[in-house]
């Protein structure tokens, strides 16, 4: 439904990208300058995001279970219950992550 | 190491707040990441304003970047968030402006980098994160809470998934300021440890000239990768936010 919309815009795109990789324009940059953080650096910002999304939905649940702890009087209960329930988020998020790229192009009008 | 007098590296100084503009900045707590939170606001609303001033066909160089700016944040809001994509444009358009000029300006030497505050990149994220709620309620009701629970759940299981989730949905506020300011604190720390470096091996002379030198290199190159950083952070803040815009608006 969306390529009706998309086409002609679709169409120049791929002239435009097509016209740039003739001249020479698109080609990949090489990373020649610094050679030690060359590689790793692309691993070591991937392995950044991981870490942030899985320790923030870690803080949130403990801070959730820590603050329902002084609230109801249950010292550590609460918080030992919202640690598991603060792993999952933490894989969820990450797997969200991944997740993102395959569901982009599957159908998104099932809105009601 | 071997202890080199009285200096030592002091990497987290850079970040210390401090009154400006005198007398009255002191009384009223008007510090320098304030002040360059005026420029970089007055910055972007320069680049506008003067930039399409002349409003000719055929742009000149600041119009063609005002326009490049415009377009490149109306076309990430209408791939991102689909459609009425366009209504969150303002929006988006400050979020992202507002964090590059701030961390590009936070390059230049002696100037503040405010988005390496947790105070002001949390504040920034739960914005994001009470509009996207606000969205997703106003667009779809009560219905918004079906988000926390994935169709084809088993009945068992439901209780677990919405907690599980409700986390999810909440750890985004975290997710989304810890990265902007980790990522420039990082840059900075790094940035200035390397300088010293620089200053301390530099002062020693004789042999030490040599990774005094290699620091330099080193210094020039990381600066480069925090250009490259200060833009992507931005980008990475005003595209997520597109993304769960994009979530409150069509959920799922």
């Amino acid at each position: 439904m969306n390529t009706d919309t998309n086409g002609p815009n679709d169409s120049f795109e791929g002239r435009l990208q097509a016209a740039r990789v003739k001249q020479g324009l698109d080609t990949p940059p090489k990373p020649t300058g610094e050679s030690p953080g060359g590689s790793g650096a692309a691993a070591w910002r991937i392995g950044l995001r991981l870490g942030v999304e899985m320790v923030s939905a870690l803080v949130v649940a403990l801070a959730i279970g820590y603050g329902l702890d002084r609230a109801f009087g249950t010292k550590p209960i609460l918080l030992l219950v919202s640690l598991p329930l603060g792993v999952a988020a933490g894989v969820l998020n990450v797997w969200r992550l991944f997740g993102r790229e395959d569901r982009g192009t599957a159908s998104g009008g099932r809105g009601t | 190491m071997a202890a080199e007098g009285h200096s030592s590296i002091d990497a987290l100084g850079q970040f210390t707040l401090e009154p400006a503009l005198g007398a009255i900045g002191r009384s009223v707590n008007f510090t320098q990441a304030n002040t360059m939170m005026v420029v970089a606001s007055g910055l972007v609303l320069a680049l506008l304003v003067v930039g399409m001033r002349p409003r000719a066909m055929v742009p000149g160089r600041l119009q063609a970047a005002a326009e490049l700016a415009y377009e490149f944040v109306l076309g990430m809001c209408n791939d991102q968030i689909g459609h009425g994509g366009k209504k969150f444009f303002p929006v988006v358009f400050c979020l992202f402006f507002f964090i590059l000029f701030g961390n590009v300006l936070g390059l230049f030497p002696y100037f503040f980098t405010f988005t390496s505050h947790i105070a002001v990149t949390l504040a920034m994220s739960t914005f994001v994160f009470c509009l996207v709620t606000f969205v997703a309620l106003k667009e779809h009701g009560l219905h918004f809470f079906s988000y926390f629970l994935p169709k084809g759940i088993p009945m068992a299981m439901a209780p677990l998934v919405i907690l599980i989730e409700i986390i999810s949905y909440l750890s985004r506020i975290i997710s989304l300021s810890v990265r902007l300011f980790a990522n420039m604190m990082a840059g900075h720390i790094i940035l200035e440890v390397f300088a010293s470096f620089v200053v301390m091996l530099g002062l020693a002379g004789g042999i030490f000239l040599i990774p005094a030198g290699l620091s330099l290199v080193t210094n020039v190159a990381l600066f480069g990768l925090e250009l490259l950083v200060a833009t992507l952070q931005a980008y990475v803040f005003a595209i997520l936010t597109c993304i769960y815009l994009h979530d409150a608006v069509h959920l799922h």
